[in-house]
């Protein structure tokens, strides 16, 4: 598993590293892109094989977070019908929401930004 | 003389044209290495949340917040982006660097207070993901209820 983590994880940041040196993407766009081909990927059933496959080697990189969007809204829908649409997508997302904006506002409170080199 | 000048400007615009990029492939290696090492940690993780009994998607999203919280640290202590320098896009697709994008400015933009700098600047380019992340889900969850109404 760790085998297949490292080549699925690695070649999708290959991906992403031959959009940034061919169309001079910025970061911020792969991002963008990379959430939403997860989330398409997802909707049409190729990423779970994918996440089944590789385990954090998809789930890791951005486009597992798209994939968990997509997997959040399903699973709602589901659960509670079209009110999934709006919930399903954020709360699959809200625990590394959270931890991002929980540890940047305490990182920002303890820390000083470093010198450019 | 300066149509010779000319004639070699133009000789060295077609040898960028027709030679392959080799920083490139370099490039493309070290974003290979780091961002396997990075899903390698993700799977590590993972794999000790599932053996001390969590379910797959509870382990799933605890993995995501202990490499979130990883990554705020190492922003925050200016090792992230010596990292970044060197693996690139390896850097950048991970969930480390989606928490790397949240915590760089929040600590960069702290001098302009803690609502206008910190508050806001945090989501300068989560915002964006997050805004493009919740339409796609949107969308696509539209999708999924109207093929099961049928």
């Amino acid at each position: 598993m760790y085998i297949k983590a490292f080549i699925v994880g690695g070649l999708i940041c290959v991906i992403g590293q031959l959009l940034i040196d061919k169309t001079k993407f910025t970061p911020a766009r792969i991002l963008v892109l990379f959430v939403v081909a997860g989330c398409v990927l997802g909707a049409l059933g190729l990423y779970a094989p994918l996440a089944e496959f590789a385990g954090a080697g998809a789930t890791v990189p951005l486009p597992g977070f798209g994939y968990a969007l997509y997997k959040g809204a399903a699973e709602e829908i589901d659960r509670s019908g079209f009110l999934g649409v709006l919930t399903g997508g954020l709360k699959a997302a809200s625990a590394g929401i959270a931890a991002a904006v929980c540890g940047s506002f305490l990182a920002a409170l303890c820390f000083n930004p470093k010198e450019k080199e | 003389m300066n149509q010779q000048a000319l004639a070699e400007e133009r000789y060295k615009e077609l040898v960028n044209a027709v030679t392959p990029d080799s920083k490139t492939g370099e490039n493309c290696l070290r974003a290979f290495l780091c961002g396997g090492a990075i899903c390698v940690l993700g799977q590590f993780i993972n794999n000790c949340f599932t053996s001390a009994g969590f379910g797959k998607d509870p382990a799933a999203s605890y993995t995501a917040v202990i490499l979130v919280l990883l990554s705020v640290v190492l922003t925050a202590a200016g090792l992230y982006a010596k990292i970044g320098k060197f693996a690139g896009a390896g850097s950048v697709v991970p969930i480390t660097g989606f928490a790397n994008a949240v915590a760089a400015p929040a600590v960069e933009f702290k001098k302009e207070g803690l609502v206008m700098g910190v508050g806001a600047r945090m989501f300068i380019v989560a915002g964006p993901v997050i805004v493009f992340g919740t339409l796609a889900s949107m969308i696509m969850g539209l999708i999924y209820w109207f093929t099961r109404m049928r």
